[in-house]
C-alpha cells in the first residue's frame, strides 16, 4: 500500500519520459527504410543476435555544413532571446517589487494575462501589426519617416519580436521571485554608507539577483533553441533553425533516423544549460 | 522615470492582445482592418464545422490530459516533498523535470517514436490522435503540477501530519484529512495550468498525431500559415474571456478557503 503511491508515477516516468529518450537515442542510428514505419532498427534477430548501427546519420550531421550552421544560428537566437528578454524583464520585476504591495498581484497579473489568448493568436497579431499594411508600416508612412513600406514581416526582426514577446513572462517571474526575496534595506544602507546610484546597483543589487538572472536566462534560452513555431511563422522563409530543420527531415523528408539524429545533437548541446538551469533551481 | 521600463514592457505585451480584441469586432473582410463595428466573426465562427469540431476535440483532450497531469503530478509532489530518502530518489526527480526542460520538438519527436515502436510491438496504441495527445500532454502537464504541489507541501513542514498520526489516525486518514486538503489549492492550479498547457500545444500534438491533426492549435497553426483570417481573433478573444473567467473564479474559490 505504501509503495503504490510511488509505483505507479515511476512506472510512467519510465515508460513516457525515459524510454522515449532512449528511443530517440536507437532510432538515431536506425537505418533509413521504405517501409511503414520507415526505418529498420539498429539490431535484430536473424538466426542469433545482431546489431547493425547506422552511423551514416551523425556523420551527415558532422559533414554538413546545412546542419552545423542551423544550430549556430539557433544558438545565436536563443541567447539574443534571452538577452532581450533579460534587458526587458529586469526593469519590469524591479518596477513591480518597488510598486506598493497592494499594487504588486494585479501587475504580476497583468504580466501573465496576455499568455490566455492564447499563442497562436498573438502570432497572428504580430503578423498583423508587422506586414506592409500593419500598423507599424502605416505610422511610419503617416509620419513621412518613409515612402515605401519596409519589409518587417519575415524577417530577423519579426522572429526576434516574436521570440521575445513569447518568452518573457518566462524572465520576468524568476527575477521577481529573487528580487521580491532581496532585502531592500541593504541597497539602502550602501546609499547611505555614500554610494552612487550606479555603485549600489554593481555592488549590492546586481550579485543578489544574478541567480535569478542566471536562471531566468536559462528558462528562455533552452526552449528557444528549439522553437519551431515562431520562426515558421514570422522569421525569414529560409532561416535554417534546428527547431525547423528537425520538422522537415521527419515531416517532408520522412528520414526518421536524420530527425531523430538531430534531436540527439540537440541535447547534446543543451545538456549543460539544462543540468545548469537544475542546479540553480535545486539550490533556491 | 524608474517605472518607464515597467509600462513599456506591459505595453509590449499587450499591444497584441488589445489589438486583435478590438479587431475581432470589425466587419472588415482583410484582418486587422477596421470596417465598422460587426459581429460577422463571431457567427462565422459559430457556422465553421470543423472549427467548432476541432475546439470540441481540443477542450476533452486537455480535459483529460489536465485531470492525467493533476493525478500523476500530484503523487510525484507529494513523492519529492514527503516521502523521505529512497533508492533512485535523484533519477526520480530529473526524470519528473525532465519535461519541463527540454524542447518541444525532442519531446514530440521522441513520444511519437515510442508509440510506433510500442504499437509495432504490442499493437497499443492502435491509432495515434486523441489518446496519443492526450497521453503526450499528460506527461508534459504533470511536471508542471509536481512542480506546484512540492513547492505548496514544502512551504508546510510536516508536523501536522504527525500530529494526526499521533492522536491516532492511520496514515491514509492522514493523507486524506490533512495533506490532501493542504494539497488542493495547488491541485487546482496545476489542473488549470495544464489545461492551458494542452490548449496551447501546436508541436508536440503535431508529432504524436500528424502534421495535419485536427486539434484547434492544429488548425489555427495551419490558417495561420495560409494567411490571416479575423475569425482568429474572434477565437482569440472567446478563449481571452473563458481564460478570465476561470481565473477569476478560482481567486474567488481560493480567498473564501483561505478566509474560513
Amino acid at each position: 500500500m505504501r509503495r503504490l503511491p510511488l509505483l505507479l508515477p515511476t512506472l510512467w516516468l519510465v515508460g513516457f519520459v525515459a524510454l522515449p529518450l532512449l528511443v530517440v537515442l536507437m532510432l538515431a542510428i536506425a537505418e533509413p527504410g521504405p517501409g511503414v514505419p520507415p526505418f529498420l532498427l539498429p539490431f535484430g534477430w536473424e538466426g542469433g543476435p545482431v546489431l547493425r548501427p547506422n552511423w551514416e546519420p551523425f556523420a551527415l550531421l558532422v559533414e554538413d555544413d546545412y546542419y552545423l550552421s542551423a544550430f549556430i544560428r539557433s544558438l545565436w537566437v536563443a541567447g539574443a532571446t534571452a538577452g532581450l528578454c533579460l534587458l526587458l524583464a529586469f526593469p519590469m520585476a524591479l518596477g513591480i517589487v518597488r510598486a506598493a504591495p497592494r499594487w504588486r498581484a494585479p501587475l504580476l497579473l497583468a504580466v501573465l494575462l496576455p499568455f490566455w489568448t492564447g499563442f497562436l493568436p498573438r502570432v497572428g497579431a504580430w503578423i498583423g501589426l508587422l506586414r506592409d499594411e500593419g500598423w507599424i508600416n502605416g505610422i511610419l508612412r503617416g509620419l513621412g519617416v518613409i515612402d515605401a513600406p519596409l519589409p518587417l514581416l519575415y524577417s530577423d526582426f519579426a522572429l526576434f519580436i516574436g521570440m521575445v514577446h513569447a518568452y518573457l513572462p518566462f524572465a520576468v517571474l524568476p527575477l521577481y521571485a529573487s528580487l521580491s526575496r532581496m532585502d531592500l534595506t541593504l541597497e539602502e544602507a550602501a546609499a547611505d554608507l555614500g554610494a552612487t546610484p550606479a555603485t549600489v546597483f554593481r555592488t549590492v543589487t546586481l550579485p543578489l539577483v544574478a541567480p535569478g538572472a542566471a536562471a531566468a536566462f536559462l528558462l528562455v534560452f533552452i526552449p528557444a533553441a528549439g522553437e519551431f513555431v515562431i520562426p515558421e511563422l514570422l522569421g525569414p522563409s529560409d532561416a535554417l533553425l534546428v527547431g525547423r530543420a528537425l520538422w522537415q527531415e521527419f515531416f517532408q523528408n520522412r528520414d526518421w533516423p536524420v530527425a531523430a539524429a538531430l534531436a540527439v545533437a540537440l541535447l547534446a548541446v543543451l545538456i549543460v544549460p539544462i543540468l545548469l538551469f537544475q542546479r540553480l533551481e535545486a539550490r533556491r | 522615470m524608474r517605472r518607464v521600463g515597467l509600462w513599456f514592457g506591459l505595453l509590449f505585451l499587450w499591444l497584441p492582445v488589445l489589438l486583435l480584441a478590438g479587431y475581432a469586432f470589425s466587419d472588415s473582410r482583410i484582418p486587422f482592418q477596421w470596417g465598422g463595428f460587426s459581429l460577422r466573426w463571431f457567427h462565422a465562427l459559430a457556422q465553421n464545422e470543423q472549427m467548432l469540431e476541432s475546439a470540441w476535440l481540443s477542450l476533452r483532450v486537455a480535459a483529460g490530459a489536465a485531470t492525467v497531469a493533476m493525478l500523476l503530478g500530484g503523487a510525484i509532489g507529494w513523492v519529492l516533498a514527503r516521502r523521505g530518502p529512497f533508492a533512485g530518489r535523484a533519477l526520480f526527480g530529473a526524470l519528473a523535470g525532465a519535461p519541463l526542460v527540454l524542447p518541444e520538438v525532442v519531446t514530440g519527436l521522441s513520444l511519437l517514436l515510442t508509440f510506433v515502436l510500442l504499437q509495432n510491438l504490442t499493437g497499443w496504441p492502435a491509432e495515434r490522435g486523441a489518446l496519443t495527445i492526450l497521453l503526450a500532454h499528460g506527461t508534459m502537464g504533470a511536471a508542471y503540477v509536481a512542480v506546484v504541489v512540492q513547492a505548496r507541501l514544502a512551504g508546510m513542514d510536516g508536523t501536522l501530519e504527525d500530529a494526526a498520526r499521533d492522536l491516532g489516525a492511520t496514515p491514509a486518514t492522514a493523507f486524506r484529512t490533512i495533506t490532501l486538503p493542504l494539497m488542493a489549492p495547488s491541485l487546482v492550479a496545476g489542473w488549470l495550468l495544464a489545461f492551458t498547457l494542452s490548449l496551447d500545444d501546436v508541436v508536440v500534438a503535431s508529432f504524436v498525431s500528424g502534421a495535419a491533426g485536427t486539434t484547434l492549435p492544429q488548425r489555427v497553426f495551419s490558417m495561420l500559415r495560409m494567411g490571416l483570417t479575423p475569425e482568429v481573433n474572434a477565437l482569440a478573444l472567446i478563449i481571452l474571456l473563458l481564460a478570465l473567467l476561470a481565473a477569476g473564479a478560482v481567486l474567488v474559490a481560493m480567498r473564501r478557503r483561505t478566509e474560513m
